[in-house]
């Protein structure tokens, strides 16, 4: 038998097998070696690469290295996506590993935020997490929390410990009896076919006649190219963590158990492969 | 909390039930009748009918309510023919009752009323005090009366035998007609009012119930001897009263209070538990002296009133001490009556709609609540009729309405009749030939309301409007007998003839405009629904005595959406099963093969997180280890690392001081083998043991400054050892359970050495965790079915699910964690000694205990001063004094000594100096769980069938025994794997109450009754899951059995000094066996498993460090050949309660299993 607490066990320690390249104009001293590294699907890229970094830059002279970023085919990878999303939203119909070229220079300023430390991925996370609960439940319960639970939820992700975060985390995710969920869903939709960085909007996980909303029912809603026409072919894959939930799948069941650990339902919409 | 129900009639009589879970009106299963009034117990349900008599409606149950006859036949003893029928004149009846002074031949005992039918003939008691006599069921004595013996002896002249014979009360799930045959002189004429109530004067096995009644012409009468075994009673007596009554209302309590013509309040007063019926009455005056008191309504500390003007009332100060109360507050709201039911939840018709409204918001601490809701839940007929409904026929429908407003407008004016004619309005457009019919048409009701309601319809779309005048002439006069000879100025008729009355004015009033629309064109489809006929009952009369809500709980009786049909809404409500197992699948499956696609062929990458250590530190408090034992401030870090393999492990350091001096001291969490929250009054403790700690009977305890604090550590600290034992989630079907005596659950997973011949796993080694939820008895089965049984009786299922309680988060599972609670009772004890002057008091000697304390007089125990046992627990009840100790009590529950401590006694004597009463406080505990009630039922002891692990059972049911709380002797029907909690109730006759029962692998069932002797249950089999009868078995010389265990073959049994005794001579042919060998003494609760396995739960366990009471053991070298094995296997403890390893049927290792093949195994007979 199968527990829904399994599914947030399987969400944490989701890992994407990623090869690090360094890209070519990049000027060494020698020859820098591919490298690889299992990478949390949950995290941030700039929380998890200390090793990349180190690694490339041995092979470099110290006057050369500056801020380090990232890129795959062609698109700078926004740390402050969780990785997962990134990969879900731009290469989950690729072969594995993820093969990321590793940049030192020429920061592409419009596409990047800098992160000057990991500091700057703390206040990301944070503050994510806290639009989330105000979307869930008005602020009331990040509010209520102490200076160490919001430490906590931080390191547990930093260190990677799943019971660490859940222990906070939890709170996050309750609701009062009374109600039949969250106050709205905190989700973000992500398409590589727009320009648009994502779309969020108020979502109420359950309708005005009690009825739970699902999955579908938020793509009808705000985003219905998404989905297939009634008769035609699905063109579209509707990915959160690397799956395809069903579209029957109740929202306030997703909320809880495939949020990322921001509190966020990251949402990849992305073409139907087409082999 | 189970379900239970609301009683209402509505404005025609027809008497529908709300359940606290449902979210309709169910029409009552018996339609025959209807009523004016309806008084509720949990129950059943006494109801006054349209013909004035009195009914009583008792809820069906698997336990038959069951009454004993007993006659005795006496015989003595002559020269010529030995014993025989010829007394002496002087002698008693050669047939006769226990006294011998009534005359009672077998064929002179009859039914009391139609009601009741007998279980079998007439057949001799063999058992005697305990024990089985010889063949006949004779005893001797020298002469009558005299005390008798099982034995003849040679001065035996007489002797006598007893014949039992059982009646069963067959009159249920209908409403049976209270026989009148008192004297004709003395019949109370009709009935106008009924309440019962005062089920919580006296407990259980008294059980009465209190059934007082007023009659038209104002007298009360007090119906004698209604209690469980005889809910009928025995006959209706005169309560003087000081003026005319017209209504009465009796709580579930001592409270008593009547309406008076005049308009006054009566309260009696002197209700106690040996003088239900009060001894006075007491006049309360009405709020103000312009109107008069027209309806009252009591509760256990509650009374609440509608004046003459339709005001609600509510009085304040109202208790067992001063039921009159204080002062009168006024409520909002008109309403035509109000029903005070249980917890003191209240519920009110309203003058305005003739809804039900339910006052919300009452707690113990505020009883008049906050407002009135209205339950606008709609009817079972209801829900079958919109969603088939047609256009056509609900216009029909509305028209036939409008019409029955102006039909019944015209009825006050035939006064005498005018209840019964509201009570027939829906029938008025009957054509009159259908009239003579509708008796029938009613019973087609209870078949099918779709049925009848169409054909209604359809007549009342026919009927022409001209004939409504003469229809309810006819139907009054047809029909209603009682109240037609009553003069209209009866007082009952202002509740029930006034309201309606302006009832049928409001619809009539209220939809002219839609009226107009009809008869405009077509009537629009979208209106038809929230005005349609039936959509708003109008209600008569309420009772909420059976119904059980708890302050806070939710309900769903206010949440029918307007506009929508009540059946559509049920469907969309959730989702179907089917689906929700689509969607849940298909995620678990797709995270499996994302997993196994972006891991499988890359776990030779390296980990971009190092694991690293993770310390939770905090501040507790730690029970130090030695002289002077003391709580001292710690500092606690729990150290988390994980290794490379990703095997986790974690450090608990202890940091604290020894003349300043910082010392630590740290426990390996893979060593520990259970956590045990000891909660009580003052502190927040767990105690932690590893195997070590076990041996010395004295484990590391550690106390939080707060419940969520030490929940916490608890759950963190719980999570780390399962996590380095890798045990997760639902425990195995094998897992040994057990319950401490603080209701704690726990569970352990067998290893397949536990019950290895050598090398055999210690029992100290176990690693036990707890589970969410509170219970005494658990017990289990290798099939994964577990049945549990709380203090208060309650019977409990295990849903698969883990955690709950304060394990919250990751450590309890999503799904089966349910709101669980307990009751039990806390004792003190009030101690007196006599002295000449001023007899019995409370000052005692110097050196006595003290005059309040608890049972062993050592520690003084007021009712101020003695608190629930643990914060969990929150007081529900007054102090009251407990009649129900051993030994017996006088009238008052005093028990009578020589000195403290002795043996008390139930009656004073000369040389009684001291006595003593126990008085007892019930508490609640309100906590969650992986449990589901097994309602209604509640259980004293449960048992279900040990199977070995490969045993093909897969498939027929697993067979579960079962006593009751009053000692009848329960089968459970239709338990499986994949019901765990089975279907019904199969009930096995006994001639006594059953305190346990225990089923063997080969359905050989034990059980012991309540006066300690042992019964054997001949062929049971799964063809024939209850056998066919009982085999009395002689328990241990001069002792009293109180519980049975029965493994493969193995039968053991304890007695009430703690003896383990063996069963020895079982053969398959002799089943019974032969005679009880002696094993061990100390022992408290025995469970023999499918390996024929000996575990119990033993006192006066030595340790290193301490002794320990409730010691969980396991009997040494048991083997087929040895059953009864050698000495024993110490575990954890002390603090247990209970065990049950009968779902452990891991076998040995192979080698060994052969081996015993070898040997040929001892003796198996099935």
């Amino acid at each position: 038998m199968t527990d829904d607490k399994d599914v947030l066990r399987d969400v944490w320690f989701g890992r994407i097998p990623t090869c690090f390249t360094l890209y070519q104009d990049e000027i060494t001293e020698r020859e820098a070696e591919p490298y690889y590294l299992l990478l949390p699907r949950v995290s941030y890229l700039t929380l998890v690469t200390d090793k990349v970094k180190k690694h490339f830059q041995k092979a470099m002279r110290q006057e050369d290295v500056s801020e380090i970023w990232f890129e795959y085919e062609g698109t700078p990878l926004k740390w402050h996506y969780p990785i997962g999303l990134l990969f879900d939203l731009l290469a989950s119909s690729s072969a594995l590993p993820w093969n990321i070229t590793v940049h030192f220079k020429s920061f592409p300023e419009k596409d990047l935020l800098h992160c000057p430390s990991k500091d700057a991925v703390e206040a990301h996370f944070m503050s994510c997490m806290k639009e989330a609960d105000a979307l869930k439940h008005k602020s009331q319960v990040i509010n209520e929390m102490q200076k160490k639970d919001h430490k906590q939820l931080w390191m547990g992700l930093q260190n990677d410990r799943f019971d660490q975060f859940w222990a906070i985390n939890r709170k996050l995710m309750e609701y009062p009896p009374e109600e039949n969920g969250f106050r709205y869903i905190p989700f973000r939709i992500y398409q590589t076919t727009t320009e648009r960085p994502f779309i969020q909007k108020l979502f109420r996980p359950v309708a005005a006649d009690g009825q739970l909303h699902t999955l579908g029912d938020l793509l009808r809603e705000v985003c219905p190219s998404a989905l297939a026409p009634e008769d035609g072919e699905k063109k579209n894959q509707v990915m959160i963590h690397g799956i395809e939930p069903m579209l029957e799948t109740p929202l306030q069941w997703l909320s809880e158990h495939l949020s990322y650990p921001d509190n966020f339902l990251h949402i990849s919409i992305v073409p139907q492969p087409t082999d | 909390m189970p379900a239970s129900v609301l009683w209402a009639v509505d404005l025609f009589g027809r008497v529908y039930t709300l359940s606290t879970a449902g979210q309709y009106w169910e029409l009552c299963k018996d339609v025959q009748m209807e009523f004016k009034r309806v008084s509720a117990a949990t129950q059943c349900c006494w109801g006054i009918a349209c013909d004035n008599q009195v009914y009583l409606y008792v809820c069906s149950s698997d336990v038959p309510i069951r009454h004993r006859e007993e006659a005795y036949e006496n015989q003595r003893w002559n020269p010529m023919g030995g014993f025989c029928e010829k007394l002496l004149p002087s002698d008693r009846w050669s047939w006769s009752d226990v006294s011998g002074l009534q005359h009672r031949p077998l064929d002179g005992v009859e039914l009391p009323s139609p009601h009741w039918e007998w279980e079998s003939d007439w057949y001799v008691d063999e058992n005697f005090g305990g024990e089985p006599t010889e063949k006949g069921g004779w005893t001797y004595a020298m002469d009558f009366p005299a005390t008798y013996t099982k034995d003849k002896k040679w001065n035996s002249c007489v002797r006598r035998r007893k014949w039992i014979r059982y009646r069963r009360y067959k009159s249920r799930d209908t409403w049976a007609k209270i026989p009148s045959k008192d004297d004709p002189k003395e019949l109370p004429d009709p009935f106008n009012d009924l309440s019962v109530g005062g089920w919580e004067i006296t407990e259980e096995p008294v059980g009465r119930l209190s059934v007082w009644a007023v009659s038209l012409q104002g007298k009360v009468w007090y119906r004698e001897g209604v209690s469980h075994p005889n809910p009928e009673g025995s006959s209706w007596s005169l309560v003087d009263t000081p003026g005319e009554v017209v209504q009465i209302s009796c709580g579930p309590h001592d409270l008593i209070w009547a309406t008076l013509w005049e308009g006054q309040a009566l309260v009696r007063e002197g209700i106690c538990r040996n003088n239900p019926k009060g001894s006075s009455w007491s006049i309360v005056e009405p709020p103000g002296s312009e109107n008069g008191i027209m309806h009252v309504s009591a509760g256990v500390s509650v009374v609440w009133a509608i004046t003459k003007d339709r005001k609600v009332w509510f009085r304040r100060g109202v208790n067992s001490h001063n039921p009159c109360g204080t002062s009168w507050i006024e409520m909002v709201g008109e309403m035509t009556m109000v029903n005070v039911g249980l917890n003191d939840q209240v519920w009110g018709i309203s003058c305005e709609d003739r809804a039900v409204y339910f006052r919300q918001g009452v707690t113990p601490s505020e009883l008049s609540g906050k407002t009135w809701k209205a339950i606008i839940v709609g009817r079972e007929s209801d829900r079958s009729h919109s969603g088939s409904s047609s256009s056509l026929l609900s216009a029909g429908c509305f028209f036939g309405d409008e019409v029955r407003g102006s039909g019944t407008e015209s009825a006050p004016s035939d006064t005498d009749a005018s209840s019964e004619v509201e009570r027939q309005g829906p029938e008025q457009p009957f054509p009159k030939e259908s009239l003579d019919d509708s008796r029938n048409l009613k019973g087609s009701l209870s078949k099918g309301p779709e049925a009848s309601r169409n054909p209604e319809q359809n007549m009342e779309n026919a009927c022409p409007a001209e004939s409504e005048g003469k229809a309810p002439e006819a139907s009054s006069a047809d029909e209603c007998h009682g109240p037609a000879s009553t003069p209209a100025e009866l007082p009952w008729t202002n509740i029930d003839l006034k309201e309606p009355k302006r009832v049928s004015n409001q619809p009539a009033a209220g939809f002219p405009e839609t009226t107009g629309l009809s008869s405009l064109g077509p009537f629009p489809l979208g209106m038809e629904e929230p005005y349609g006929a039936d959509d708003h009952p109008l209600w008569a009369w309420v009772s909420g005595g059976g119904c059980a809500v708890e302050a806070g709980s939710v309900l769903k009786w206010f949440t029918v959406q307007s506009g929508q049909s009540p059946s559509v809404q049920m469907l969309s409500l959730s989702i179907t099963p089917a689906q929700t197992a689509a969607w849940r699948k298909q995620i678990f499956q797709q995270l499996t093969e994302r997993t196994k696609r972006e891991l499988e062929s890359f776990r030779h990458y390296e980990q971009a997180v190092e694991q690293s250590v993770w310390v939770k530190t905090g501040s507790l408090q730690w029970w130090c280890d030695w002289k002077p034992h003391k709580w001292v401030d710690v500092r606690v870090a729990l150290e988390q690392f994980t290794g490379h393999d990703g095997a986790r492990d974690s450090i608990l350091f202890i940091y604290y001081m020894v003349h300043e001096e910082k010392k630590y001291l740290h426990v390996f969490l893979n060593e520990v083998t259970v956590l045990v929250p000891v909660l009580n009054e003052a502190k927040h403790s767990f105690a932690l043991y590893t195997p070590e700690r076990t041996r010395q009977r004295w484990p590391v305890r550690l106390a939080a400054a707060t419940e969520q604090d030490m929940n916490d550590w608890l759950a963190l600290l719980s999570l780390s050892c399962c996590e380095s034992r890798k045990v997760h989630g639902r425990p195995s079907p094998q897992a040994i359970w057990s319950v401490t005596c603080k209701g704690d659950i726990f569970v352990s997973e067998p290893s397949p050495d536990l019950e290895a011949r050598e090398h055999l796993l210690p029992c100290d080694q176990m690693f036990w965790r707890q589970m969410g939820g509170h219970l005494r008895i658990i017990e289990a089965n290798s099939r994964g079915v577990v049945w549990g049984i709380g203090y208060d009786h309650t019977a409990w299922v295990y849903t698969g699910g883990y955690g709950g309680g304060c394990f919250q988060g990751l450590a309890s599972s999503t799904s089966n964690i349910y709101p669980q609670s307990d009751v039990k009772s806390v004792y003190i004890y009030e101690n007196q000694r006599w002295n000449p002057v001023t007899g019995y008091t409370s000052r005692g000697l110097p050196t006595d205990r003290y005059m309040w304390s608890d049972v062993t007089g050592l520690q003084e125990c007021t009712k101020a001063s003695t608190k629930p046992p643990s914060l969990q627990w929150t007081w529900v009840s007054d102090w009251y004094v407990d009649f129900s100790v051993p030994g017996g009590t006088d009238q008052e529950g005093w028990q009578y000594a020589s000195d403290f401590p002795a043996s008390y006694h139930g009656y004073k004597t000369m040389k009684d100096f001291v006595r003593r009463r126990c008085w007892a406080r019930k508490c609640k505990l309100v906590t969650s769980g992986p449990w589901l009630e097994v309602a209604p039922i509640a259980l004293g002891d449960v048992s279900i069938i040990p199977e070995s692990a490969h045993a093909d059972g897969q498939g027929h049911n697993i067979a579960l025994w079962a006593v009751s709380d009053k000692g009848d002797v329960l089968c459970r029907l239709g338990v499986s794997e994949l019901n765990p909690a089975g279907s019904s109730w199969l009930h096995v006759g006994t001639d006594q109450p059953f305190a346990s029962v225990s089923i063997g692998a080969c359905y050989q069932v034990w059980a012991v009754a309540r006066d300690g002797s042992a019964f054997y249950r001949g062929s049971v089999s799964p063809s024939q899951p209850a056998g066919d009868c009982w085999y009395h078995i002689p328990s241990p010389p001069k002792q009293k059995l109180t519980q049975v265990s029965v493994g493969q073959t193995s039968v053991y049994a304890l007695d009430e000094n703690g003896n383990l005794w063996y069963r020895a001579g079982i053969t398959p042919s002799y089943p019974q066996g032969s005679s009880w060998e002696h094993v061990s003494n100390n022992v408290r609760k025995v469970s023999v498993g499918p390996l024929d396995q000996v575990w119990v739960i033993a006192n006066k366990v030595q340790g290193s460090h301490g002794l320990s009471r409730g010691t969980v053991c396991r009997r040494m070298g048991v083997q087929p050949r040895e059953p009864k094995g050698q000495g024993w296997d110490y575990g954890i403890g002390g603090g247990w309660d209970h065990i049950s390893v009968r779902a452990n049927a891991t076998m040995v290792p192979r080698n060994m299993s052969r081996e015993q093949e070898a040997h040929g195994q001892g003796p198996v007979y099935c």
